[in-house]
């Protein structure tokens, strides 16, 4: 499954650290961030509740860049 | 600007003032290390504390870090030096503040120019409910509904014409600014704007459907995916940041303690520490992992003002690099539509042939009789036409007026024992036979699109070195077309899956580097689409199969676009090697002379910042596009 999320994050740079800590994120097949558009696109293993997983993103989105936010 | 923005800017305003006041105060000593902590701290107090939670998350290397360490290194070595200039270490966080401040305006005011240029989401549908005019959410319409667009709305929903006429402007879906008529009848696209008249409009998909949402969609999600040149730029900074760290921090202790040790001289502890926080300042990689993905997106955007959708900033890559073209003949070079392209041998007048022929045609529904229909220009009387005999693959023998009428092929004439002439334009040929004598015949074609010719000399001059012409067609019909668009190759003859295996073969004997795009309309030719290292589909308004398979949708169907697509992208990629050239030239420029010594805090400044400010405004420069 495929979902797509707002962010707000201030520099490039941290979107690229959020990606990679999204990407490895347990319950996460895949994910991109989308800077220029504000946007994660998220793919989920099967099985897995986005929810959950996305409490989990959006915690290591905040370890890495303290200064992000993901809209769940 | 935003709060967030503004706030910066106060906090910008505030300290520059602060420090210039400070530096005409006479104070001395620690009154003087206070005084100027209040600019300081005003400017940098957030960048302290995300390089502390850095820390904290393990996350050490980022911008934060660099620049706390930096700072509060000068001051101590202001401190230590009893030199009391502070200014520097004040400076420096000033300096990276406005240009954050300005990374983030700017990035900002892209955001809202490209979302400007891409203002074809419809807010509204107006439902007739109760003789009334309702504004509903597009998505609450169901299809078959019936919608009414006002002169200066947009069309929200995908559907048909059931009343009025009007003009539309669909410059915002093709870049094409003449305006396109509608009447009752015709099918009408979502995101044009109603011009003229008030349209009532049949709906035949949903919003989430309709062209505009799926437009809407392929180009906001264009920039996820990445470029290889973005991928660089990602893994450039994950080593480059922790690289610099550690270079610094060999620069600030090797030197002095060789030369102590090694060649028994001074240490010379501040020059190098001093050294070594220039070199902090400079090694910060904001300038590249901003304005890479910000060319991208100002290409992207650019690009589909022009009426050309590009599907992520790969393929804008991969266009600046095509080499050769491939074309689908049909609907691509021309127009799909066939037409009369001259009456010869004929002793009635052009006209009154073409009326017997479209009289005796009128009964089938093949191509040919339409294009027949579509030459006379008028209603057909029908009951003019009596004793119809349609003989199969050959023609048809009818009753017209009381004349007896053939019209067909060689072997129609054959059948009936008429001698004709052979004609010597390519096309379908369609023999006319009045009362047993042979009265002339009609030559019907595909026609070439008007630009076709000019395209194929726009593509050559844009750096394309082979231009070819795939085509289901007669060998005799596919030569004429390509010989008179100069293409360099034409294969003809093709079913489907020849053409994807003709691309194959074209695609090992090609260079590597060189890309090969293949151009359709993307109806029938999905697969090869696929195959070629680009699909371009053209002419996509209202096609969702060609927006689907294509990597780069030409809304307009002039084949001009496909060499504008290429200048688009070319430019593009020229703003992102540039920026990448730039940025990490001076970046290291300065590094060298910064570990010899000769570069002050202030260069630092200037290659961090300036170099920053330059390579974004050099990225905006992707977003105009008109001149090419």
């Amino acid at each position: 499954m495929k979902k797509s999320y707002k962010i707000d994050v201030d520099c490039a740079n941290c979107a690229n650290k959020m990606e990679a800590v999204a990407k490895h994120t347990a319950g996460v097949k895949d994910a991109s961030v989308n800077f220029m558009m504000l946007k994660m696109n998220v793919e989920f293993e099967e099985g897995k509740n986005p929810k959950e997983v996305m409490q989990e993103v959006r915690k290591n989105c905040k370890k890495v860049e303290d200064d992000c936010e993901v809209y769940i | 600007m935003n709060r967030k923005q503004k706030k910066m800017l106060a906090r910008i305003l505030l300290a520059a003032f602060l420090l210039v006041a400070f530096n005409f105060a006479p104070a001395e000593g620690w009154i003087r290390f206070v005084l100027y902590l209040i600019p300081y701290l005003v400017i940098g107090y957030d960048i302290l504390l995300k390089a502390l939670k850095g820390i904290k998350n393990r996350q050490v290397f980022d911008e934060s870090f660099l620049m706390a360490v930096a700072t509060i290194g000068a001051i101590a070595l202001a401190i230590y030096e009893k030199s009391g200039d502070y200014t520097e270490a004040v400076a420096v966080m000033l300096f990276y503040q406005i240009g954050e401040w300005f990374q983030s305006y700017a990035v900002g005011k892209s955001r809202r120019n490209i979302s400007e240029l891409m203002d074809i989401r419809p807010d509204y549908a107006n439902v007739e409910r109760n003789g009334k005019l309702e504004k509903v959410d597009p998505d609450e319409v169901g299809i078959g509904s019936v919608i009414v667009v006002q002169p200066g709305e947009k069309v929200p929903i995908d559907g048909v014409v059931v009343e009025g006429t009007s003009s539309l402007n669909t410059s915002a879906l093709t870049g094409e600014s003449l305006p396109r008529d509608t009447k009752t009848g015709d099918e009408i696209i979502s995101g044009c704007i109603n011009m003229t008249g008030v349209l009532k409009i049949q709906t035949t998909k949903e919003f989430g459907e309709s062209t505009v949402s799926k437009i809407l969609d392929l180009v906001e999600n264009a920039s996820s995916r990445k470029s290889k040149s973005e991928d660089f730029i990602s893994r450039f900074a994950r080593v480059y940041t922790p690289a610099v760290c550690c270079a610094a921090l060999a620069l600030a202790f090797l030197p002095p303690l060789v030369r102590m040790l090694g060649m028994g001289l001074a240490p010379e502890w501040e020059s190098w520490i001093y050294r070594a926080l220039t070199f902090l300042v400079i090694s910060c990689p904001c300038a590249l992992v901003i304005s890479i993905p910000l060319s991208f997106f100002a290409g992207i955007g650019g690009a589909s003002k022009a009426g050309v959708l590009v599907k992520g900033s790969n393929y804008l890559e991969l266009l600046s690099q095509t080499k050769m073209v491939v074309f689908d003949k049909t609907g691509t070079l021309t127009q799909g539509v066939f037409e009369v392209n001259g009456v010869h041998h004929n002793e009635l007048e052009d006209a009154e042939l073409i009326e017997y022929a479209a009289l005796a045609e009128s009964a089938s529904s093949h191509p040919i009789s339409k294009s027949l229909q579509k030459a006379y220009g008028k209603e057909l009387d029908r009951s003019r036409v009596t004793d119809i005999q349609e003989i199969s693959g050959n023609g048809v023998i009818a009753t017209v007026d009381g004349k007896r009428v053939a019209a067909g092929n060689d072997k129609l004439m054959d059948h009936i024992g008429v001698p004709y002439i052979s004609c010597h334009a390519t096309g379908t040929i369609i023999h006319m036979a009045i009362d047993g004598a042979y009265a002339g015949h009609i030559v019907i074609s595909d026609i070439v699109k008007p630009h076709s010719r000019d395209a194929i000399q726009a593509l050559k001059k844009a750096g394309v070195h082979k231009t070819v012409m795939l085509t289901g067609d007669a060998k005799k019909v596919a030569d004429q077309v390509a010989d008179a668009l100069g293409l360099d190759d034409v294969y003809s003859e093709l079913l489907p899956a020849d053409k994807v295996e003709k691309v194959e073969e074209l695609l090992k004997i090609k260079p590597e580097k060189a890309k090969l795009a293949f151009v359709g309309d993307g109806i029938n030719d999905a697969p090869v689409l696929g195959r070629a290292d680009i699909g371009i589909a053209m002419g996509a308004m209202g096609s969702d199969a060609a927006i689907e398979a294509a990597d780069v949708v030409l809304m307009d169907d002039d084949p001009m676009q496909i060499s504008k697509a290429i200048k688009i992208s070319r430019k593009c990629l020229r703003i992102v090697y540039q920026n990448i050239v730039v940025a990490i030239g001076i970046k290291l420029i300065c590094l060298v002379l910064g570990a010899l010594g000769i570069a002050n805090m202030w260069l630092a400044i200037f290659a961090d910042v300036g170099v920053m400010i330059i390579a974004v405004l050099n990225a905006i420069r992707a977003l105009f596009v008109k001149k090419l």
